[in-house]
């Protein structure tokens, strides 16, 4: 399979590692490490930062990112993530999920380490099925969609609605940023890149749990070109998934973010 | 105090057993505090029902001069029972000379062994005509100990300090009445 | 100074002692005093107590704070035990210091809340994923309990290795008095070299198990196996009681071995000598010392409260040498000392 960024584009961010992704064409893996990195890198965070991988495509996230990075059992990166940042509050401690991992195994985790206003953060990776294990049915994946386990298209009947997750946190007091954004134009990977900031600058400066939720493309396990995945998300994801800020602290005049959660 | 000198050849197995919420299982940590506090060598086991609350319980206490090996307590030297099926169910196990304090108040069967000494004491009665029925375990604590000897009662009194969470420290004094109280009923029966 | 304490909060004291600053753990009988305990000290030394949402979540927030860098324990009885099986694989895997209490209660399935020690295979064979093993200690009374907890947090750092504290309900639960003194430990402890705090002045870290490449996963297997062999020639602790002047040998462990400590009096005053062998670690199992203690032809007795799990051990150690006999009360049931005496005479007698 045919690398998205070369070696020498990715060596641009000082956060990743001068290798290739393993990505597939048109996998928006790539696209959110790197923006991940930048946002890091122009933080200057990089030295202060601990991220904590998922089971799944970006399983070996470590193998890019150019900072100190755990893996996790499947589904549990937010309970991993709040034992780290409990150690080590003042770092930068964010868990990177897809939607298997975050959405379906690990739910109890995700929703109760937002609960809890861990100050950490989320970076949420959206394709709506199961790609490392060849393209099954996911908790967000869209009605009608077909994936190796629901060969007819998902059917709410049979197979219940598609899961949004950020609507749900919402409700919580402990979570104070949430957003929605998608990676298939570069407008939008600009705007990504802003949100995935502003939710890491929420954790450094504020009292609660920050998320964002990144709708991506998976052509292989789509049966499409990475061309028609992008439609795909453009057509069918924004639609069920809209995008945007759901959630967000008030900033005071010192600069800090929120004021009713007490400080862990 | 001149009992207490005869601590070389103690070893007493004590089953306290009655309703949850009878405050059976502090009856048994404070006689093992006291024995603690007396230089003897303690262990205490608590034994639930099926139910933590309302069924019924019991604590099995160890009180001797040597080294505890079995923490369990399977044929006792002396119980306490605090209701009528706990009475049933220990009664057989008691060895013989040993010891049994039947809350006369709840119970009205009377022991049918004549192999060890008995003391009916109306524990319930005697803490309610202190001012507060819940007194009635310290009461039948206060019997045991007084029909051992080897035990000061103020050393239990001493031991109730130590097992009562600060909160409940307004409560001692009425406890330490109720044990009195269990003591007298022995030593003046 | 003697505490009359129990088990559990003995346990959470010596932690607390040995420098556990990370806690985090869901309710179950009979370790409640476990989590209870935490919840008041830890916030006296400013450490972090944590009531999870799961035992699975638990035991991933003590990997966390493994990596961390911390001192963390988490604790369960069989049921939760057997949820946080996925974590103290992978704990074992990225061979993470961390400490687990196992206070068994009967099994199998939700079982009930009276001691049981039928997690014995479950502790000392791997029970998670894949070909690890955790080093369990097995205490039996609650000063061991304090003094081998304190050092269990120093064994896991020295051998960079997740360590069980194997009890039961009735060790969790039984108050005894204590003197709460810090043993001291005389190895010398390894440096932090794997944390991940932020690669300040050093080279990005990652920790993970997941090896893709050719051979590097059986090269990682042979790395931890190299390490169990050495913790099996310099650990393994047993207790051994008069065995060789013996008509009949008992091998029990914890809780158990303290029943049979009063079986051993009580025939004795029979006229029939008892000696006792008491596994402390239950791995590594001290299968040679027991081998070489035990004398051919040997009447050995093993009793658990299980169907029999440290009995296979005793077989393999022993390798036929002896007549091994079992005796095991299940599902929450403890072995009498008067059906214990009654298996040794008619042990005896057999010759």
């Amino acid at each position: 399979m045919k690398d998205m960024i070369s070696p020498k584009r990715s060596a641009k961010a000082k956060s990743l590692k001068k290798v290739q992704f393993h990505y597939c064409s048109g996998c928006g893996h790539g696209i959110i490490h790197r923006i991940v990195a930048e946002i890091i890198d122009e933080m200057g965070l990089r030295e202060n930062t601990i991220a904590i991988a998922p089971v799944g495509c970006s399983v070996i996230a470590y193998e890019y990112f150019n900072f100190d990075v755990t893996e996790a059992a499947h589904g549990r990166p937010p309970a991993v993530a709040t034992g780290i940042k409990r150690i080590h509050p003042d770092k930068l401690v964010f868990t990177y999920q897809g939607d298997g991992d975050l959405a379906a195994i690990g739910t109890s985790e995700i929703i109760h380490a937002a609960n809890r206003g861990e100050r950490i953060t989320t970076v949420f990776v959206n394709n709506a099925v199961y790609g490392m294990t060849n393209g099954q049915m996911a908790p967000t994946t869209l009605l009608g969609q077909r994936t190796e386990t629901t060969p007819l298209g998902r059917d709410a009947l049979r197979e219940g609605y598609p899961l949004k997750i950020m609507e749900m946190l919402a409700v919580l007091p402990g979570v104070q940023f949430l957003a929605r954004s998608t990676v298939h134009t570069p407008q939008e990977i600009l705007k990504t890149k802003k949100l995935i900031k502003r939710a890491f600058d929420v954790q450094l400066h504020g009292h609660g749990f920050s998320m964002v939720e990144v709708l991506s493309m998976c052509p292989t396990c789509w049966g499409m070109t990475p061309l028609e995945a992008l439609d795909f998300v453009r057509n069918r994801m924004i639609p069920f998934y809209p995008l945007g800020i759901i959630k967000e602290p008030d900033k005071n005049e010192n600069g800090q973010y929120g004021k009713e959660q007490p400080k862990k | 105090m001149e009992k207490n000198n005869q601590k070389n050849n103690i070893d007493e197995r004590v089953i306290i057993a009655g309703f949850g919420g009878q405050g059976v299982m502090l009856m048994g940590k404070i006689l093992a505090q006291a024995g603690m506090l007396a230089g003897l060598n303690v262990t205490w086991i608590p034994k639930y029902g099926a139910e933590v609350r309302g069924g019924t319980a019991h604590c099995m206490v160890r009180i001797s001069h040597k080294p505890i090996a079995s923490p369990l307590v399977e044929f006792p030297t002396a119980i306490i029972v605090l209701n009528k099926p706990s009475l049933v169910k220990f009664e057989n196990k008691v060895r013989p000379q040993g010891t049994v304090i039947v809350n006369s108040s709840l119970i009205d069967e009377k022991v049918t062994r004549d192999d060890v000494k008995v003391y009916y004491v109306p524990c319930t009665l005697l803490a309610n005509q202190l001012g507060d029925v819940k007194g009635s375990n310290m009461v039948a604590l206060g019997a045991l100990v007084a029909s051992w000897g080897f035990l000061n009662i103020d050393v239990v009194k001493e031991a109730l300090k130590h097992m009562l969470p600060a909160y409940r420290h307004k409560y001692i004094p009425l406890n330490q009445k109720a044990l009195d109280e269990g003591a007298h009923a022995i030593t003046n029966a | 100074m003697k505490v009359l304490t129990n088990g559990n909060e003995a346990i959470a004291e010596a932690a607390v002692q040995a420098g556990c600053r990370f806690y985090a753990g869901y309710p179950i009988t009979p370790q409640n005093e476990i989590p209870g305990y935490f919840a008041r000290r830890m916030p006296e030394v400013k450490g972090t107590f944590i009531q999870s949402e799961s035992e699975i979540a638990a035991i991933n927030m003590v990997f966390g704070a493994a990596v961390a860098g911390a001192r963390c324990m988490t604790s369960s009885s069989g049921p939760g035990i057997s949820l946080k099986q996925e974590g103290i694989s992978y704990i074992a895997a990225c061979q993470l210091p961390v400490v687990i209490v196992n206070m068994m209660r009967g099994g199998p399935g939700l079982g009930d809340v009276s001691p049981a020690q039928s997690d014995y295979f479950q502790a000392t064979k791997g029970g998670g994923h894949g070909d690890y093993h955790m080093i369990v200690f097995a205490p039996e009374d609650v000063q061991e309990a304090y003094t081998l907890t304190f050092n269990a947090f120093n064994y896991a750092d020295y051998y960079r290795n997740p360590v069980m504290i194997l009890g039961d309900g009735i060790l969790g639960q039984m108050m005894e008095p204590i003197e709460q003194v810090n043993p001291s430990f005389e190895l010398p402890l390894p440096e932090k070299d794997y944390i991940l705090d932020g690669c300040r002045g050093r080279e990005a870290r990652s920790m993970m198990s997941l090896f893709l490449r050719e051979g590097e996963l059986e090269r990682h297997n042979a790395i931890l196996q190299e390490k169990y062999k050495r913790i099996q020639e310099e650990l393994c602790l047993v207790e051994m009681v008069d065995v060789d002047q013996s008509d009949v040998v008992i091998v029990a462990y914890g809780t158990v071995a303290r029943i049979c400590n009063t079986v051993m009096r009580e025939a004795s005053n029979e006229g029939i000598k008892v000696g006792l062998i008491r596994p402390i670690t239950l791995w590594p199992f001290p299968a040679k010392q027991i081998y070489d203690k035990v004398k051919n032809n040997a009447k050995v007795l093993v009793v658990e409260m299980s169907a029999g799990q440290m009995l296979e051990d005793v077989k393999l150690a022993l390798n036929g040498k002896a007549n091994i006999d079992f005796l095991g009360r299940m599902g929450g049931g403890i072995p009498l000392v008067v059906d214990i005496l009654k298996k040794v005479v008619s042990m005896k007698g057999d010759s």
